[in-house]
């Protein structure tokens, strides 16, 4: 072989292995994404039952209802809408009422949103990024999540009450 | 006065920088050696500046000096002795120092240990390094400087981030920095060879040893912080392809492809240009980890938009060195010579298909990674891309890459033998198929494709072991006459096998782990028994007690398998008071490569409490894998023909090591 063969065979291989992996993250993009939506989002699109995505939003004050065997149920808002969701399963940490959460699911036929992940998300500000941003395009952040770690410790008092 | 100091160490610092980052080429110019060899004691003096900047801010935390904005809002008195230091770096400021002075380290090593450097190219890597190293000295000291004063200090600090009040930070961002940086250096020789428009083999002999060391170094770091994931947060899971990991792993893909190219490049003296490129990419993805990591651009683009100082600056950084590089590259690459040839079945060709599917793979995570930055900033619209999407790309192009992993090292240099190197991996082969077959019966009607990525495995790490056997030529001839010969192998090739079954035997970690998972998630109540995996964990009790800056509550389980005590696990949950913040403590049983894993979720009134068990088959072996690897990188390292320092002329070296191959 000469050294332009060589070189194409080269090109060639190259060309070959990027379809490919172009065709796999064409197809994986189609397929394996989720969207985010707050409670008012979800309003507005009507969102049909079974497409999963991700809900964003604060926890409501006093909405965390336990049941039986790890069954919790909440309400997310963002300040327009509430959405009830479900969930079977151990909270997060940092999960607690009046603090932002992601839950990843679907809505149910009445309107429920089954979750069956709800994110930790652990940076240095315990706010999930997507909440964040929504929460400020409607107004509703407070600026003390958005300085570095000073989660307000009062308000994270009740939960950690059952503790002890 | 401490903090005023480490300041000004800085300033001095960064004033060192300058110089090195312009008389030393300048010297190169005018070939002025006295100029040229300024580079060497700036680089030494910056190194001194910035260890005595570090140290002051390491003081300042242990001693508790709450009038240091960093420290009161990292810190707090009651915090134990170690968190105190490894606070230091729990934060932006900090770890941003930490950063540049394991930048200078690199430089200080380069200029203390690179006497045998031509002294032109030596001048050239030490002002490339001080470039980027002015550049993060300016951006600390105008936007993220550690030494600010409160104007009414408070009596106690904020405390650290409980998630991070742990041993995994005192190793895992020293040891990531470590890799991150240290390809700057070969980054720095990338430039310099460009800027002196010559590279040769002996270029890729200094280079390697390098790389190689960075290599290391992040391997060891990207496995730390995926343990420390896996017993901190509670979740038992070890990898979530979130963008802070993936800031990480694209380094390491290329820089494990450099590796390789690095070595075609020193015995053959081809695939120049490549390299050099690769070389440059490389501590690219670095910065663009640390951009990614630093800038707030993923906590959110709006904070990004916001208080934009930070990202803005390391966004720049971002531009001036990998578009300059770059750019420098697109102008200068054309004039390197070119190398020498080879057949595409050959070691070369091997390499060069490793390299080309190592960095596909890297830019699948590339585009995985930015792809939902993109369309945030252009659309607005928000998406999350999650694992589907990287076993959906990552992974196939992984398989062929294993599947070619033994062959490589029995393919000759220049024109191999595909035939040959299949037969000798004969054994390797069927050693895969035997295991596929009894995985499968095992797990008959379970999982599809487990069976087959055990074998998979199972040949990557037969693979290593034939290529050693091959070499040594056991069985063929008498015993000890192959171990004589074990013994005289060059410690590069037992690096190879190591780091090689390395890579199979984390595979099979995985596949276990992820596909052999059980787990029992309920509420207890003391003396209730929850059975996982033929064990029996029973809830002895829930006692409070209290920590140095927390209170806990700790929960006994005694674990017992068929009637027999085997131990017990004190999983625990950890309530922080100065940030009100929890943290769930996992307690984990080893049981081989197995272990059972315990968090605590939270206590009801009636004294029950919510508890996630799991029982992960050979998790362990996830992590024995880059150990694997990390150690074979060392016996490489330790080459006598790789040796950093190695007393060889320049000129003589690539031509004696081709007469040799």
């Amino acid at each position: 072989m000469t050294r332009k063969q060589r070189r194409l065979t080269l090109i060639g291989c190259a060309l070959v292995v990027l379809a490919i992996a172009a065709g796999l993250v064409l197809n994986a993009l189609r397929d394996s994404i989720v969207f985010f939506s707050t409670p008012s989002m979800v309003a507005d699109k009507h969102l049909g039952p079974g497409k999963r995505f991700r809900l964003g939003g604060l926890v409501e004050q006093g909405s965390l209802k336990r049941g039986d065997n790890l069954a919790v149920t909440f309400t997310v808002g963002d300040g327009g809408a509430t959405l009830p969701v479900a969930y079977k399963g151990i909270l997060p940490d940092l999960f607690r009422e009046g603090q932002g959460v992601v839950a990843e699911g679907a809505l149910d036929a009445d309107g429920v949103f089954r979750a069956d992940t709800v994110l930790a998300k652990h940076d240095e500000t315990y706010m999930p990024k997507d909440v964040a941003d929504a929460l400020k395009k409607q107004g509703h952040w407070k600026d003390d999540y958005a300085k570095s770690g000073n989660t307000p410790s009062a308000s994270a008092a009740p939960t950690q009450g059952a503790m002890r | 006065m401490i903090a005023e100091s480490g300041h000004y160490a800085l300033v001095l610092a960064l004033a060192l920088a300058l110089i090195q980052s312009i008389v030393p080429i300048v010297g190169a110019r005018w070939r002025d050696a006295a100029l040229m060899n300024v580079a060497r004691s700036t680089a030494l003096a910056q190194l001194l500046f910035v260890a005595a900047s570090f140290a002051a801010l390491v003081t300042l935390h242990v001693t508790s000096d709450f009038s240091v904005a960093n420290v009161y809002e990292n810190s707090h008195s009651l915090k134990p002795l170690l968190y105190k230091i490894t606070g230091v770096w729990g934060n932006h400021e900090g770890s941003m120092l930490l950063w540049v002075s394991i930048l200078a380290l690199f430089g200080g090593l380069v200029a203390a240990f690179g006497n045998n450097l031509p002294l032109s190219l030596r001048a050239h890597v030490l002002a490339v390094q001080a470039w980027v190293a002015s550049a993060f000295y300016l951006f600390i000291l105008i936007t993220s400087n550690p030494f600010l004063r409160i104007a009414n200090p408070s009596l106690e600090g904020r405390d650290l981030n409980p998630v991070l009040q742990d041993i995994g930070l005192a190793v895992h961002p020293p040891m990531l920095y470590l890799g991150y940086v240290g390809f700057s250096i070969s980054f720095s020789f990338a430039v310099a060879a460009l800027l002196e428009g010559r590279i040769d083999a002996a270029w890729a002999r200094w280079v390697r040893p390098w790389t190689l060391m960075a290599w290391i170094f992040l391997t060891l770091g990207i496995a730390m912080g995926s343990y420390w994931a896996y017993y901190e947060l509670g979740w038992g899971g070890w990898w979530f392809w979130d963008p802070v990991e993936n800031a990480s792993l694209m380094p390491w893909l290329a820089g494990t492809a450099l590796l390789h190219s690095a070595l075609v490049m020193e015995k053959r003296n081809a695939l120049k240009v490549w390299t050099v490129l690769l070389s440059i990419l490389t501590f690219s993805l670095s910065l663009l980890g640390t951009f990614l990591v630093r800038s707030g651009v993923l906590t959110s683009v709006h904070a990004f938009a916001t208080d934009p100082t930070r990202g803005v600056f390391i966004l720049l950084i971002l531009f001036v060195f990998i578009g300059g590089s770059l750019s420098l590259y697109a102008w200068r690459a054309p004039a390197l010579k070119q190398g020498g040839l080879f057949a595409p079945i050959s070691r070369e060709g091997a390499l060069v298909l490793n390299n080309l599917l190592l960095t596909t793979a890297c830019a699948t995570v590339f585009i995985g990674t930015l792809y939902p930055l993109a369309l945030e900033v252009l659309t607005g619209e928000k998406i999350s891309v999650g694992a589907p999407f990287f076993n959906f790309t990552f992974a196939p192009l992984f398989v062929p890459l294993l599947l070619g992993v033994p062959f490589g090292p029995l393919l000759a240099w220049k024109r191999g033998d595909l035939l040959g190197a299949a037969q000798r991996l004969m054994v390797a082969g069927i050693v895969a198929l035997v295991a596929m077959a009894l995985v499968f019966a095992w797990t008959y009607g379970g999982a599809t494709l487990a069976p087959l990525a055990i074998g998979l495995a199972a040949f990557v790490i037969m693979g290593a072991l034939c290529d050693l056997a091959e070499r040594i030529a056991l069985f063929r001839i008498p015993l000890s006459l192959s171990l004589r010969r074990a013994r005289g192998l060059p410690r590069a090739t037992w690096g190879t096998a190591f780091a090689h079954a390395g890579l199979g035997i984390a595979l099979i970690g995985i596949v276990c782990e992820t596909t052999w998972n059980t787990e029992y998630i309920g509420t207890m109540k003391p003396d209730d028994v929850a059975r996982v995996a033929g064990y029996q964990l029973r809830l002895d009790g829930l006692n409070p007690r209290q920590g140095p800056n927390f209170r806990e509550m700790v929960a006994q389980f005694t674990v017992t398998r068929d009637g027999e005590k085997i131990s017990v696990m004190t999983p625990s949950k950890r309530n922080f008071t100065t940030r009100g913040a929890s943290t769930t403590e996992a307690a984990l049983l080893t049981r081989g490569a197995s272990q059972l894993y315990i968090s605590l979720g939270d206590a009801s009134a009636d004294g029950a409490i919510a508890v996630r068990i799991y029982h992960k088959p050979l998790v362990l072996m996830i992590w024995w894998g880059p150990v694997l690897m990390a150690f074979g990188g060392l016996l490489s390292l330790s080459d006598r023909r790789l040796r950093v320092g190695a007393p060889k002329p320049a000129k003589a070296a690539p031509r004696a090591l081709q007469a040799a191959e």
